[in-house]
């Protein structure tokens, strides 16, 4: 437009007229690239899904879904390479993404558990074919419809196709990569909710036992939609006290070294808002991780959902959710670590001992690893509550050793059937030893890990952790630790006496065959539990480099 | 006080056009009743007789809302930086691209699978 420059006898034109420029943010894609990379890939998922041909998509799905999580992971490493999980750790996007040791840890660990469960996920063999003869796998194509009905048959034919789950778990991963890695309460949040809405879909997509799988689903649906209020909530009050909402800020205002503002005053005096918001935001990273009082939905979502999608939420979600807790209570809350220690104490205590107890009782395998992956949590937690680097790093290891352990033992979990699917239930494992020597001797080496015997990623895990946790003071908690891990040893053990040293069944489950998919995700999950469990020092190693958080 | 007078102003409008738009409705609007009107108000499905069980109920009408939140969302970020167009720069034009291919991608999905067709 024209500026005339008269000036008139009652007014006169405002002199600046040109274009005021609003400062851009800066955002460093390269260091962003690893979930970059995860995001193309479930964005190219879906298109693939909306443009190819229903017989392509499932190759295309997995080269896809495979080529995204191998550009993250390289990207993960060259980051690493390059110094941001040390010397270089800094924050990305204006702040709000933290390129740090803990975070390209954990996003490289959540990448490879990825890798696996995309391969649990493309099984296809182990279902019998359909009518058409057409290859099956573990979900169904519309998940609200009777199995073999003829709305099913006319969803088929209308195009669901179960090569959704891809994209979605690609969704998933890319918000699992933000969750530990952000730095501001409200990307943590969002990344939070962009994880939480995939995993929600996939529990209820399962194949068999339709109305369990849809019941997990609106169970982990509804708490997990309730924890995240109590999140969002937290932020609130957090935002309140401190004014900011990012964890460098936050930490300055916690520990009084932030430059006191008018506006300020009134809320940091008080503490309520910082105490009430702190254990809100902790309700709601404590329900994602499964600690008791707030572990309620974990068996019944892991029972219900497709077992390769439980295995990937049982590892995944737990990387994640541990990875923004550590970042959480040690580069934002490190001010009023003596408020919050005493109740993650009794958190802690709850969590290990209600989930080795109830477990013993079980007699659904998915459920037995259920409440086994609440006691897990507890250990985990034991790590946390240590308040030191050496507990960042046991945490860190235990996350990694944990994953791949529970990741090939839910893949095994998929293997022993029946006429009507998977056979969960113990009595119907009794005596897999004799049939299946193979098998039986893989879960029971993943029983093992979980029990923590030596020579297993479990228990270089469970010592690094406790270890933590003895240096820090925490001895009480560590015996606590102990015995519940006496008390788990002893049902994982009964379900290895009962494969081996029990009679086959005449009508017992068959192990089916798997494909390669399956197979390479078992054998990955076997070589990573003794990898890790002969050979901890190295990772060990490597966890400790990662171990400090920038802010 | 005197810079929120407008506000109490605007409230006090707004207030008066809903109460007055109903008393004015019910004194000189016809009443012509039939069933539809007398029903109670529900979105997308019949609201009585409540089949057994809950009865199964089409989506379309959820889908359809749904979709018209993500454009409504799509728009509302569009306009801000419709209006700063040229103060962001060749930044603001390169995220609002990204954004709205992001959005366009699940509009592809949308379309091709369907999702658009009524019935």
């Amino acid at each position: 437009m024209s500026v005339p420059d008269t000036v008139h006898s009652l007014w006169t034109v405002a002199a600046s007229s040109t274009t005021q420029t609003i400062p851009t943010p800066h955002i460093e894609y390269g260091q962003l690239s690893p979930m970059l990379a995860v995001f193309g890939a479930a964005a190219l998922g879906i298109l693939a899904e909306a443009f190819l041909p229903r017989r392509n998509r499932y190759w295309a799905q997995i080269g896809i879904a495979m080529a995204g999580l191998v550009g993250a992971f390289v990207a993960v490493v060259v980051l690493a390479a390059q110094g941001y999980a040390g010397t270089k750790a800094h924050l990305a996007a204006m702040g709000a993404v933290a390129v740090d040791g803990p975070s390209l840890f954990l996003q490289g660990t959540i990448v490879l558990i990825a890798v696996v469960s995309v391969l649990g996920f493309a099984e296809r063999h182990l279902e019998p074919r359909s009518s058409t003869g057409a290859p099956v796998d573990a979900f169904a194509p519309q998940a609200a419809t009777v199995p073999g009905s003829d709305a099913e048959k006319s969803a088929a034919r209308s195009g669901f196709a179960t090569t959704e789950v891809f994209p979605l778990t690609m969704f998933a991963v890319g918000g699992m990569l933000l969750f530990p890695a952000a730095s501001d309460l409200l990307t943590m949040f969002v990344a939070l909710e962009v994880f939480s809405l995939p995993l929600y879909l996939l529990c209820a997509l399962a194949r068999r036992r339709r109305l369990l799988s849809q019941e997990a689903a609106v169970k982990y649906f509804l708490l997990g939609a309730f924890s995240s209020a109590f999140f969002l909530f937290g932020l609130a009050l957090i935002y309140g006290y401190a004014g900011t909402v990012s964890i460098g800020g936050i930490a300055d205002v916690v520990s009084g070294t932030a430059t006191p503002t008018p506006a300020l005053a009134n809320t940091t005096a008080n503490d309520a808002l910082l105490l009430i918001g702190l254990a809100m935001l902790g309700v709601g990273l404590l329900f994602k991780v499964g600690a008791v009082p707030f572990h309620a939905w974990t068996p019944d979502v892991y029972q219900g959902a497709p077992t390769p999608v439980t295995g990937f939420m049982a590892s995944a979600t737990k990387v994640a959710a541990f990875g923004a807790t550590l970042r959480l209570l040690y580069a934002a809350f490190p001010g009023v670590t003596w408020d919050w220690r005493p109740v993650l104490w009794g958190v802690a205590i709850l969590t290990m001992v209600v989930g080795a107890i109830i477990a013993v009782t079980q007699t659904d395998v998915k459920r037995l690893l259920a409440y086994s992956s609440i006691a897990h949590a507890g250990f985990i937690l034991t790590g946390v509550i240590a308040m030191n680097k050496a507990g960042v790093s046991a945490v860190l290891f235990y996350l990694g050793a944990y994953s791949f352990v529970t990741l090939g033992a839910f893949a095994v979990v998929t293997l022993v059937r029946d006429a009507g699917g998977e056979a969960t239930h113990l009595s119907r494992w009794a005596g897999l030893g004799r049939r299946s020597p193979l098998v039986a001797a893989t879960f029971a080496l993943f029983l093992l890990a979980f029990a923590g015997i030596p020579l297993t990623s479990g228990f270089a895990g469970k010592f690094a952790v406790f270890q933590a946790a003895a240096s820090s003071g925490a001895t009480p908690l560590v015996i606590v630790g102990v015995l519940s891990s006496a008390v788990a040893a002893f049902f994982y053990i009964r379900v290895i006496v009962l494969m081996f040293f029990s009679d086959p069944r005449p009508d017992g489950p068959t192990v089916a065959v798997p494909s390669a998919f399956t197979a390479t995700a078992i054998a990955l999950g076997v070589l990573v539990t003794l990898g890790l469990g002969i050979l901890p020092q190295y990772f060990l190693h490597l966890a400790d480099q990662a171990s400090v958080f920038v802010r | 006080m005197n810079a929120y007078a407008p506000i109490l102003v605007l409230g006090a409008l707004a207030a008066a056009f809903a109460i007055g738009s109903v008393a004015m409705a019910a004194l000189t609007g016809p009443k012509r009743y039939n069933r539809a009107k007398l029903d109670a108000y529900e979105c997308g499905i019949e609201p009585t007789p409540q089949p057994v069980g809950g009865g199964r109920f089409p989506i379309k009408y959820y889908l359809t809302a749904m979709l018209f939140i993500v454009f409504d969302i799509e728009i509302v970020f569009l306009y801000p930086w419709a209006v700063s167009f040229d103060s962001l720069g060749i930044f603001g034009l390169v995220e609002m691209v990204l954004f709205i291919a992001t959005v366009f991608v699940a509009y592809a999905y949308v379309w091709r699978r369907g999702g658009l067709e009524w019935d």
